[in-house]
Formats: C-alpha cells, structure tokens, sequence
C-alpha cells in the first residue's frame, strides 16, 4: 500500500511551501544585499536586487516551472509562523537520463547553524529520488563553501567532479567541486537508519 | 601576426542563418549524431525551425557566445562547427564541438578545430580556463581533447542513460598555463 500519508513538503521544525508574489519580495530582496550569502548561493556576480526586479524573477521562475518543467522551486518556512527562511530546488532535470541539480540557501541569518539546511536537503532528496523517480542528484558547490560541503558529506555524497580555479572570487582562484548522489546510495543509506 | 582563424585542415567562418539551417536540419537526421553531441532527446527540427533559432543564435548583438562554423581546407565544405560561452567573471569557457558530416569524423579535423577555439580562449579572449563536458561512449571526442590538451578533471557517474545502459558524463579542463606551456610560450 502506497505511502500517501507521508507529507513530502513536511520536516520538523520547517516546511515547503509556495512562493508569495507579494510578501516574499521584500525578504528575498533583504537576501541579495547579504554579499556572503549571495556568494555562496549563487556563482554569478553578486548584485542586490530590489523587491520589485525580485518579483520579476518570481515571475521568470514560475513561467519556466510551467513551460519548461524542468524546474521544482519551493519556497522554506518556518513551521511556527510560516515566515520565508530560505529556498530550495531542483533545477535543469534531464528527464530522459534521470538527473536533477539540487540547490538550496537559508537567507534568514538567524536561522542558519539550526539544521534547518539539513533538513531542507532531506526533504529535497525525498522528493527527487520518491517523487520524481530520478536516478541521480548533482549538487556544484565552490571549494570554500565549507558549511554546504560538510552538508553533502553528511548525506553521502561523492564528490565526482573538481574544476580546477573554475572560480575566481576576492583576487583568489578557487576550485568548483561537483557532488553526485544515486537513488540507490540514498535508499542504502535510509535502510541504515542515516540522515535520510 | 597568426591567423587566429585558419589551422591546418580547417578554417573558422560565420555562415548566413540559412546555408547553416540546411545543414543542422541534414545533420539533425543522424541520431548517432545527436547522441554524441548532446543528452537531450534527439528530435528531428526543420530547416525552417533551425532558420528561426539561427537568426538569434548567429547575431553577434543578441548571443554573446562565440560561434564558429568549420570549413575544411580543400573543397571549403561546411563540415562542423565549434563555440565558446564564456563565464567572464571567473575566467571560465565551456566549449562545444561537431561535426555533422561523418567523412571528416577520426581524421583529425576535430582536433585542429579545437585547437584553434583553445588558442582563441587563451590569446584573443584572455581566459583562465576552458571545460568541457564528453560522454564515456565517445571514445574517439575524448582521445581527440587529450590532443588538443584537455585532461580529465571527474566523471559525474552513470549521468547517461542510453539503450538501457548507463554511462559516465566525463568532465575535461585545461588552464591557461598548461596550454602556454603545451604550445611553448
């Protein structure tokens, strides 16, 4: 008997949720003024982004979520208030070979070194690998992005690709490493009672 | 001063959208093409689509990638092409490659092509790097990149899925001071 009544967009202490086109662009917008947060989200230039050019992203995101369905977006929650803490997806499925790109930030400062990231990815995986039945997840994490590396780790996966000085960032070259999971090592790993 | 657009077998062109609409709609109709280039789904467009997609693509104003075709030096046949994205900020460019007519494949035309992208990415448009991806089931595109002086930098494992067989996506990278030092400079 399938399994309906386990809440795939449930964790402990947060949630899945939608986007909310008219108060998440003010957080959002608070996030991309956070340099560091900015740099480890994202590989492009940092730039801040007022609510409204943030807006016109949502927009841009749920546009290709619908045409392109190639993107899962969800928006992380608090579980006490509902408040926005951070995002998470799966993006550039390749459908026809099973793998998806897994990126996820908690942009709600006083929310990070809580495990919430933790259980972010957990709900992530569970969604990739239960939900969209892909045969693989790739995560590029830059080199110095400690905290998002030792998280990986922690869920098994293997480091697969290392582009040597891929980044250069504060007059430094830095490496971007590549991070690979399979279904079957997360399901060997939920057997064993691991971080699911 | 070298002719950055010409090596041995092949030079560098811009084509007009329509001359190369034809032959992307020819070459489209070789799957084993398709499979070799690219992990989408191959899918059979016409020429008219192609025409359409080309007019954006080839229009240096609207695509900052730098797209070459490739002529091959006797007959000036179109036989391929090759193209540079760069990611500026970190110094970075993905290449691509191919060659749609399967006569020039194995002779040494792809590799004189990727030379002169390399010797583009390093002198003309000053990069650090240069990667790319390849698939474990194209033998003969990997010993080529080692040629030209890629060397393997991790496999994303069993990424392909191909006649119910999966198969590594292989990861090449190669540093501005590896190619001065291959080319003696």
């Amino acid at each position: 008997m399938l399994d309906f009544q386990t809440q795939l967009l449930e964790a402990k202490d947060i949630r899945f949720g939608p986007i909310d086109h008219e108060a998440h662009p003010a957080v959002e917008s608070r996030w991309t003024h956070d340099a560091e947060f900015m740099r480890l989200m994202d590989l492009s230039p940092a730039r801040p982004l007022s609510p409204a050019l943030v807006k016109k992203k949502y927009e841009a995101i749920e546009k290709q979520m619908d045409e392109d369905k190639n993107l899962f977006y969800f928006t992380i929650r608090a579980r006490e208030d509902d408040r926005l803490i951070g995002k998470a997806m799966i993006e550039w499925i390749s459908w026809n070979n099973g793998n998806g790109w897994l990126r996820l930030g908690i942009g709600e400062a006083d929310c990070r070194g809580k495990g919430y990231g933790s259980q972010a990815l957990s709900m992530l995986l569970r969604f990739a690998f239960a939900e969209l039945n892909l045969f693989r997840v790739s995560a590029a994490l830059a080199e110095y992005n400690e905290a998002a590396l030792g998280l990986v780790h922690k869920f098994s996966f293997v480091e697969e690709t290392r582009r040597r000085e891929g980044l250069y960032r504060d007059d430094r070259r830095w490496d971007l490493t590549c991070h690979g999971l399979l279904h079957s090592e997360w399901e060997q790993r939920l057997a064993k009672g691991g971080a699911a | 001063m070298t002719d950055i657009f010409r090596g041995e077998l092949i030079r560098l062109t811009s084509e007009e959208p329509q001359t190369v609409a034809a032959a992307f709609a020819r070459w489209g109709r070789d799957s084993e093409f398709n499979r070799l280039l690219d992990f989408d789904p191959a899918r059979a467009w016409s020429e008219k689509k192609w025409k359409e997609f080309l007019e954006k693509d080839l229009d240096p104003d609207q695509n900052h990638s730098y797209f070459f075709h490739v002529r091959e030096l006797v007959e000036d046949k179109l036989i391929g092409f090759v193209g540079l994205s760069p990611i500026w900020a970190h110094g970075n460019a993905w290449v691509g490659i191919g060659f749609g007519e399967r006569d020039y494949w194995g002779k040494g035309y792809g590799t004189d092509a990727m030379r002169l992208a390399l010797r583009f990415a390093f002198m003309e448009l000053n990069l650090h790097r240069v990667t790319l991806d390849v698939f474990e089931y194209n033998p003969r595109a990997i010993r080529s990149y080692e040629k030209a002086g890629f060397r393997e930098e991790g496999r994303r494992r069993q990424m392909l899925l191909r006649n119910g067989r999966r198969w590594d996506e292989i990861e090449m990278g190669i540093l501005r001071e590896e190619w001065l030092k291959l080319n003696g400079k």
